[in-house]
């Protein structure tokens, strides 16, 4: 399977001595639907940042679909929901506004949206259920929802690796499962990576393939089923440690 | 009033700031950057001051000043590891102190200076209204080519960085644009009412609109207003226009709370 994250020998701290991760080897293969799970302060945030290229590992080789992260050509490919991911200032943009914005990665950057950036926009609103309010702010709606928008975003720019950083902040428990259930419903029809970070991952467990569980380092990578009943706390990766 | 080739000027002049400084503003505000326009605005006195000093044109010397001032505060923020109020400051005091130095040493600390500060929209000559005219077509120009660039960053920064936008070249070009607007308002509000002509519209526009287009359009319909109404009541009532237009951009902001209170109920 060609591999769309590769990393080797991480290790990386935003001050000198600081080890926020060490000896991280990872490797997603394309289509692949992961969850990356472990306490807060554990450095999911960061091997994401790291696996983006937003930050640069001190120590070891980050590679996206075999390119160094840092220096990736196609990022038209990569869509990302950021930790809580809210529209700047008091602009009431519109779940289709917001949802248009993914577009400009497909890097036309100036000018008006083509008929096909309108069609494709219709498409991911659609797809995560949000038609009928397409034309309501965003700041209207409940936290779940926003989320929708945001994937909607993310998905509008067709992307082939889709990171989502603790999408369910701020979101009821029955609006959690139904967008676990969204992200594998699109995981089928798409084939899109998805990697799903998360301080938990009740809300994903039975849909994703393989769990990564990152203290400083991995902890445990597998399949969900493989994982100790002891650690479905995730409180349980500290007292390994 | 019409009559008067100073108001038929006047009134042009007024009509591109009034287009202008919100369309710019809007970004500054939605990004809770409000407060840009006056520590460019700082930069610029102190660009007029150096046009004072060396004997060129203020109005020249404030435009590259402000433009400078305007990268420097936007560089700082986003490399210099300094918050956006901390970096706003430095260069805000810092413009400040150097005009004042430099006014003090061109001995001009008089009433001249008053028409930068406060504005002198009945002075502007054919010339002034075409650089104007231009420098503001050109800012629109630029707004409507790069709106939905600017609009992703509003939107999602972080996911904008990570698709591989220009973050940064777009936030130079919108400090640019901020620096070029104050340049053009001065000689309309002055230095010191500036930045109330790019925030007052867009925070009246924000209260009663629907979506981040329909906010952008109402807040240059009330900057074009304000600057209009404000130079009109002046006219008759012998004001100050720079603090007239301002004021009734005030107003609106108020009757736009009123109106947003009454919708809620």
């Amino acid at each position: 399977m060609p591999l769309a994250v590769e990393l080797q020998g991480v290790a990386f701290g935003y001050r000198p001595g600081q080890r926020v991760l060490e000896g991280v080897d990872l490797r997603l293969g394309e289509g692949e639907f992961v969850a990356v799970a472990g306490p807060n302060g554990g450095g999911k945030t960061t091997l994401m940042r790291i696996v983006l290229g937003l930050e640069r590992p001190g120590e070891g080789t980050a590679l996206l679909f075999g390119e160094p992260a840092h220096r990736f050509s196609a990022r038209r490919a990569l869509g990302y929901l950021a930790q809580r991911a809210v529209v700047g200032g008091d602009a009431p943009a519109t779940v289709r506004e917001v949802v248009s914005a993914g577009r400009l990665a497909t890097g036309r950057l100036v000018g008006r949206l083509r008929q096909e950036d309108r069609r494709q926009v219709s498409d991911a609103i659609e797809r995560v259920g949000l038609d009928l309010v397409a034309d309501a702010p965003l700041k209207t709606l409940s936290g779940g929802m926003q989320q929708r928008a945001f994937i909607a975003k993310a998905l509008a720019g067709r992307p082939s690796l889709l990171v989502l950083d603790e999408p369910t902040t701020g979101v009821d428990a029955e609006s959690q499962e139904s967008l676990a259930q969204l992200l594998a419903d699109l995981h089928g029809e798409l084939g899109v990576t998805i990697v799903y970070v998360s301080h938990e991952f009740g809300a994903v467990e039975h849909h994703v393939q393989r769990l990564v569980l990152v203290r400083r380092t991995i902890v445990f990578d597998g399949s969900p089923h493989d994982l100790p009943g002891v650690w479905h706390d995730p409180g349980h990766v500290h007292a390994r440690e | 009033m019409l009559e008067s080739e100073f108001m038929r000027l006047a009134l042009a002049a007024g009509a591109v700031v009034g287009v202008l400084a919100p369309s710019v503003g809007f970004f500054l505000v939605q990004r809770r950057q409000s407060l840009v326009g006056d520590g460019i605005g700082h930069v610029a006195f102190a660009g007029v001051a150096a046009g004072i000093l060396l004997d060129v044109s203020p109005v020249l010397t404030a435009l590259v000043a402000a433009v400078l001032g305007g990268v420097a505060i936007e560089l700082l923020r986003s490399r210099g590891g300094a918050a956006g109020d901390q970096a706003l400051a430095l260069v805000f005091y810092t413009g400040i102190a150097l005009g004042v130095v430099l006014v003090a040493q061109a001995g001009a600390l008089d009433v001249n200076l008053f028409q930068y500060l406060f504005g002198s929209i009945l002075t502007i000559t054919r010339e002034d209204l075409a650089l104007i005219a231009a420098l503001g077509a050109l800012g629109v120009g630029t707004i409507a080519i790069l709106y939905r660039a600017f609009a992703a960053v509003i939107i999602d920064e972080e996911g904008a960085r990570v698709a591989g936008v220009p973050i940064g070249s777009l936030n130079v070009a919108l400090a640019a644009l901020a620096a070029v607007t104050v340049a053009l308002s001065m000689r309309v509000v002055g230095i010191l009412l500036v930045a109330a002509l790019m925030v007052l519209p867009v925070s009246a526009a924000g209260r009663v609109a629907w979506s981040m287009r329909s906010t952008l359009v109402l807040s240059t319909a009330i900057g074009l207003a304000s600057a209009l109404t404000g130079l009109t009541v002046s006219y008759y009532a012998d004001l100050p226009p720079g603090g007239t237009i301002v004021l009734v951009a005030a107003a609106v902001y108020l009757g736009a709370l009123v109106v947003a209170s009454l919708g809620r109920r």
